[in-house]
């Protein structure tokens, strides 16, 4: 066996050029399988979305007549239609969502940033069983403070403000983003902190002069996630929003759905879609943050 | 490291401050619970009182008008016998169990095939991950309700292939859960980056060592990713299944608010927020949230416990 192979070594190498050959073939087939399946998949999952919005401009009796999303009949009706087809015109709910949103990305950021700091930065009595409880806070199901957390709002008179919504945010309620920024804190180089205390500086210093700059992209992404989240809340104002004054555009596409059932569909699906564009607008900006929030945290 | 990480190596008393233990000054003290303290008043005012108040509302009758009545574990014993309960159990089961499994399936099988020098990587996790994005908002709750209803998506694809009788899956009850568990799935987008992140951070030099050994594809992969994997694929697991068990509302808008049809989609959160906010039994409400905590935390301890057996720390 190995003399007959030594005897001929010009002999094999045309058949191993070959076997080069064939397995680069079976690569590239295999890629373009993958490829080709991804794409099959891709597709068959934002097919649903493409069809929502392709729905907002059909007439609503093409609608379900015609499931396709190649069509030509398209108009934007729809769309003036459903704007003003409650008591308040949508913008009113689009604003109301966004003020709330934009008060809790306020209160998130100040609040877990102070509060991810002192975890990740200082050494005081209770830290390890208060970071345990900061943990375990994340997992905690919200439904066990719910009933004492409404009655708590109410007896404020706080009910049908938006103050339940936001002022949670401001006492670093939001476990995930500490934990988050805690992470990214431990992370600093410590030579940085150690450079600023021979320098002088106090915490308070070193938290908003060195710790705030640096940590802009955990910033963001909190700033993203909490966006997201707000936005497309539906429990919390479900139960603290019952005036249509204060609704937000989650409640207000709920009302669309209990008031137009079976009727009008392509109002409805119009909402739907201008509801949805400020959480797509975000996706397109932070996609890199919102990737890296994810592998730190798990966070949705 | 995870937050689920994190707690391990504090339970297991290996946190940095057990390592190193300088002196604590009563300033540095202070400094640190100043910069604490939104957070403290938080977890006070938001989380502990509340809980403590919430297990205290479990023993009585409390309807808002009249002050709490202290009725022992009345409200627990009637859950007992409660049917639309012990349903919504079931329901909240079904859901947890069949839609996080196949939804870490789909996303495990999905990371796998990303991952290492695919071409447009990039474009397919913004795709795959767009749904998951989306997917809690109420917009997708009322599209979800059309896809699948009588006259919607699925029925016109299933009519191409010559099925024109299918059901409303939406409207009939054997079909309704199913149609949230698709929901539930075609939002494997988040658990799919965290599996791709927990992918790229497996050293590349081991599966050099290992092609360097003789193992070949499948050997690398058995020996070498699943195992170092495990850790991630336990993280997503617990979370997911926590998430999972507090779905709200997919079911609410689905169905209309009712859990319909015939409590089909009662999930066990739709029923809670009935009874606390329909029938404005605060008491009831309150002992139900008290055992939706004791489950999550027996099927979490049951998961670290278990974790043991296949779960496999590098460290």
């Amino acid at each position: 066996m190995t003399a007959t192979t030594l005897s001929r070594p010009p002999a094999t190498s045309p058949t191993s050029d070959e076997r080069i050959r064939r397995a680069r073939r079976r690569r590239v087939v295999t890629t373009t399988l993958k490829h080709a399946g991804l794409i099959a998949l891709a597709l068959l999952m934002i097919y649903p979305l493409v069809w929502l919005v392709v729905s907002s401009f059909k007439p609503n009796e093409d609608i379900f007549r015609d499931l396709s999303i190649f069509t030509t009949n398209l108009t934007t009706a729809n769309y003036p239609h459903a704007w003003n087809a409650q008591q308040y015109p949508f913008s009113h709910y689009l604003m109301n969502s966004l003020i709330i949103s934009g008060a809790a990305i306020v209160g998130n950021l100040v609040s877990c940033s102070l509060a991810a700091y002192a975890f990740a930065r200082l050494r005081f009595r209770g830290r390890n069983l208060m970071f345990a409880a900061m943990l375990m806070s994340i997992m905690l199901p919200f439904h066990v403070v719910l009933v004492p957390q409404f009655l708590i709002f109410k007896e404020l008179g706080w009910l049908n403000t938006f103050l339940p919504l936001i002022v949670p945010k401001f006492l670093a309620t939001d476990a995930f983003f500490v934990f988050l920024m805690v992470q990214f804190i431990r992370a600093l180089p410590k030579e940085i902190f150690e450079a600023a205390r021979i320098d002088g500086a106090g915490h308070p210093r070193m938290y908003a002069r060195i710790t705030l700059p640096l940590m802009v992209p955990a910033l963001a992404t909190s700033a993203i996630f909490t966006f997201i989240w707000t936005w497309s809340d539906f429990f919390g104002p479900l139960i603290y929003l019952r005036k249509p004054s204060v609704f937000t555009a989650a409640i207000a596409l709920k009302g669309f759905l209990d008031s137009q059932e079976s009727s009008n569909y392509g109002a409805m699906f119009a909402m739907s879609i201008v509801s949805l564009i400020p959480l797509f607008v975000i996706f397109m900006v932070g996609q890199r943050y919102l990737v890296k929030g994810f592998a730190t945290t798990g966070i949705k | 490291m995870s937050s689920l990480g994190e707690l391990r190596t504090l339970a297991q008393g290996r946190g940095r401050g057990r390592t190193a233990k300088p002196k604590i000054t009563g300033r540095e003290n202070l400094t640190g619970y100043l910069f604490l303290s939104p957070w403290i008043v938080g977890m006070l005012v938001f989380t502990i009182g509340p809980m403590l108040a919430s297990l205290y509302l479990s023993f009585t009758k409390y309807k808002l008008l009249k002050p709490p009545e202290w009725i022992g574990a009345k409200n627990y014993a009637d859950m007992l016998h409660d049917p639309v309960l012990a349903h919504s159990l079931k329901v909240t089961f079904t859901y947890v169990f069949v839609g996080v499994p196949l939804q870490l399936a789909v996303a495990l099988g999905l990371a796998l095939l990303l991952d290492r020098g695919l071409r447009g990587m990039t474009f397919y996790r913004s795709v795959f991950y767009l749904p998951s994005l989306l997917g809690g908002s109420v917009a997708i709750a009322i599209l979800w309700r059309q896809v699948f209803g009588k006259n919607g998506i699925v029925n016109g694809a299933l009519s191409l292939v010559g099925i024109h009788d299918a059901p409303g899956w939406i409207g009939h009850p054997d079909y309704a859960l199913g149609t949230l568990i698709a929901l539930h799935v075609w939002t494997f987008g988040s658990p799919l980056i965290i599996f791709l992140a927990g992918l790229r951070q497996i050293p590349e030099m081991y599966y050099e060592a290992a092609e360097m050994d003789g193992a070949g594809k499948g050997r690398r992969f058995v020996s070498i990713t699943v195992p170092l994997l495990t850790p991630i694929i336990f993280f997503n697991l617990v979370l997911q299944i926590i998430f999972a068990f507090q779905s709200f509302t997919q079911a609410y808008i689905v169905s209309g608010g009712t859990g319909g049809p015939s409590d089909s989609t009662m999930f066990y959160t739709l029923y809670l927020y009935r009874k606390a906010f329909v029938d404005l039994q605060m008491g009831y409400a309150s002992a139900m949230a008290w055992l939706l905590l004791l489950i999550i935390g027996a099927f979490t301890g049951l998961m670290f416990w278990l974790s043991k057996f296949w779960v496999f720390y590098d460290d």
